[in-house]
């Protein structure tokens, strides 16, 4: 059976030219970056022009670019790096609640430190509004995280209006840009943040590469002590043919970048529009201010994980933020603090369309997602409204 | 992740819907993530005629409403209240560790349909 990914947002395919810059660093071209003979020499010089292919993606200055494992790794690294760093200043951070885990458990841990965190609320379209911003910055505030792109809604915030509020204040301003980078121009200049994090394998590149932007001059604490790699900030050998990786994938998405765009946008609403035929289904993020390849929607009445599974047995890959389908059995906390009832959230599919979809494959789709959602709610006790099954609705635990 | 017995009944679920006029109803809620079950069943001779279900649920939960109903048809009244969740999944060639309060929903519906039952009908 054909496939038809559609899980962009989860990760992508290797771009094969990628694979190719990679192939001389698992073979040949194998040495430490370190070592002084030409064999490293060649390492550290991949090394070096990957960085400036990732630091070009995002307007930076190549040594503004420290190389991680992960966007994970990023989040972790500028969160308690600049929290160390500053914790003489004050020992108040904000994040939002649309935030990736990664940045939302930084913050627990950081909590436990003794800093006192704020968790800022957001709206239905999952954005963060600049006046709650405004608001929960204190005198002891030292650092301010908000995700640039929401994986999960699509929602794109306003982060140069947010970091200018920061900058005002003299806060530090990170912002995670993981499901951003490679799909919409990202200038860290023009964005006016300190911090930013990206990972290779969301556009294209490989697993086991990713970077913290950390701006020229601004102190960061270590989260990981060693030689002096990374400029010292970041220490262990080089993940060398994964960062020549990330470098070729940098260097694709920012010359294509433009043309990726206009052939995923209307291919993306295209999707929007055919998936909402069918009723009770509702779009959810921002309809406008939305990642190009971005399609996500509650169903109503039907399980996120039951349509996954019907549709994997089509061949069409895709994700949910309902309960059922998390290992941890808890729904998405995105859809929750948008205000989506949880009922509701249990019908989370999301759709994040790449370049190498087709025209065919979103038809396709549209098709058989109205076929499958009718399948299910013909087995649902609730199919045409919430109140169809009152002892039912009796046990639902209310929360 | 699922068995293919879990898959088939996922897919191709047998008994959903209602029995009509039904002797017995059982609805049950998953606490960890807010999913119902519903069970109606008919009772002849003091044994299950016929089970039905819907779920609003995982696929799990979809495979087991279709399992535990294959399994009440036919059985005692007390023979089906002896069905667990263990036996629902071993019927269903094994489920996930996560998934297993699924199929205690499923053993709870049925569970209920049958004390609905029961307590219309005292001997
Ligand atoms: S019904 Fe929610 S995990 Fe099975």
């Amino acid at each position: 059976m054909q496939v038809r990914y559609f899980d962009h947002a989860g990760t992508t395919p290797l771009d094969p030219a990628v694979l190719e810059a990679m192939m001389p660093y698992l073979r040949e071209s194998f040495g430490n970056p370190m070592s002084i003979y030409e064999l490293g020499g060649r390492a550290s010089a991949a090394v070096q022009e990957a960085r400036a292919d990732v630091a070009a993606l995002i307007n930076a200055r190549p040594s503004g670019v420290i190389f991680t494992a992960s966007g994970a790794e990023s989040n972790n690294f500028a969160l308690r790096g600049i929290a160390l760093a500053r914790q003489n200043e004050g020992k108040h951070i904000i994040v939002s609640k649309a935030e990736h885990h990664s940045v939302l458990n930084s913050a627990r841990f950081l909590e436990k430190q003794g800093f006192i965190v704020t968790y800022l609320p957001i709206d239905g379209y999952g954005m963060v509004e600049p006046e709650t911003l405004g608001k929960a910055i204190t005198k002891e505030t030292v650092l301010i995280s908000i995700i640039l792109a929401s994986p999960e809604v699509g929602t794109i915030q306003p982060i140069r209006e947010l970091a200018k509020m920061a900058k005002e204040k003299g806060i530090i301003f990170h912002t995670d840009a993981v499901a951003a980078a490679g799909q919409i121009p990202i200038d860290v200049k023009e964005l006016g943040v300190d911090l930013l994090s990206l990972s290779a394998h969301q556009f294209y590149g490989p697993k086991g590469a990713a970077a913290l932007y950390v701006r020229e001059g601004l102190r960061i604490v270590p989260l990981i002590y060693g030689g002096i790699q990374e400029g010292g900030r970041r220490a262990g050998t080089e993940n060398v043919p994964a960062i020549a990786g990330m470098g070729k994938a940098a260097a694709i998405a920012r010359e294509r970048l433009s043309h990726r765009i206009e052939y995923l946008r209307p291919l993306r609403d295209r999707l929007i529009e055919g998936v909402k035929k069918t009723d009770n289904v509702y779009l959810t993020g921002h309809p406008a201010e939305r990642l190009p390849g971005h399609a996500s929607f509650t169903v109503e009445f039907v399980e996120g994980e039951a349509m996954l599974l019907m549709m994997a047995a089509k061949g069409i890959y895709a994700a949910s933020g309902s309960a059922c389908s998390s290992k941890a059995l808890k729904s998405s906390p995105v859809l929750l603090s948008m205000g989506i009832p949880s009922s509701v959230a249990q019908g989370s599919i999301v759709f994040s369309l790449g370049h190498e979809n087709s025209t065919d494959d979103v038809e396709y789709a549209i098709t058989e997602f109205s076929v499958i959602a009718k399948k299910l709610r013909e087995i649902s006790p609730y199919r045409g409204g919430w109140g169809g099954v009152e002892e039912a609705e009796k046990c639902i635990p209310k929360k | 992740m699922y068995s293919e017995k879990v898959m088939d009944h996922f897919m191709n679920p047998r008994n959903v819907g209602e029995v009509e006029n039904p002797d017995g109803v059982g609805a049950e809620g998953n606490p960890t993530c807010g999913d119902v079950m519903k069970i109606t069943i008919k009772v002849e001779d003091g044994k299950i005629a016929d089970a039905k279900f819907r779920t609003f649920g995982c696929g799990a939960a979809i495979a087991v409403s279709s399992m535990v109903t294959e399994m009440a048809k036919g059985m005692t009244l007390d023979e089906a209240l002896k069905i667990t969740k263990e036996s629902v999944a071993n019927e269903l060639d094994g489920l996930p560790p996560q998934k297993m309060h699924c199929s205690n929903l499923g053993a709870d519906a049925l569970k209920k349909a049958i004390e609905d039952y029961k307590s219309k009908h005292p001997q």
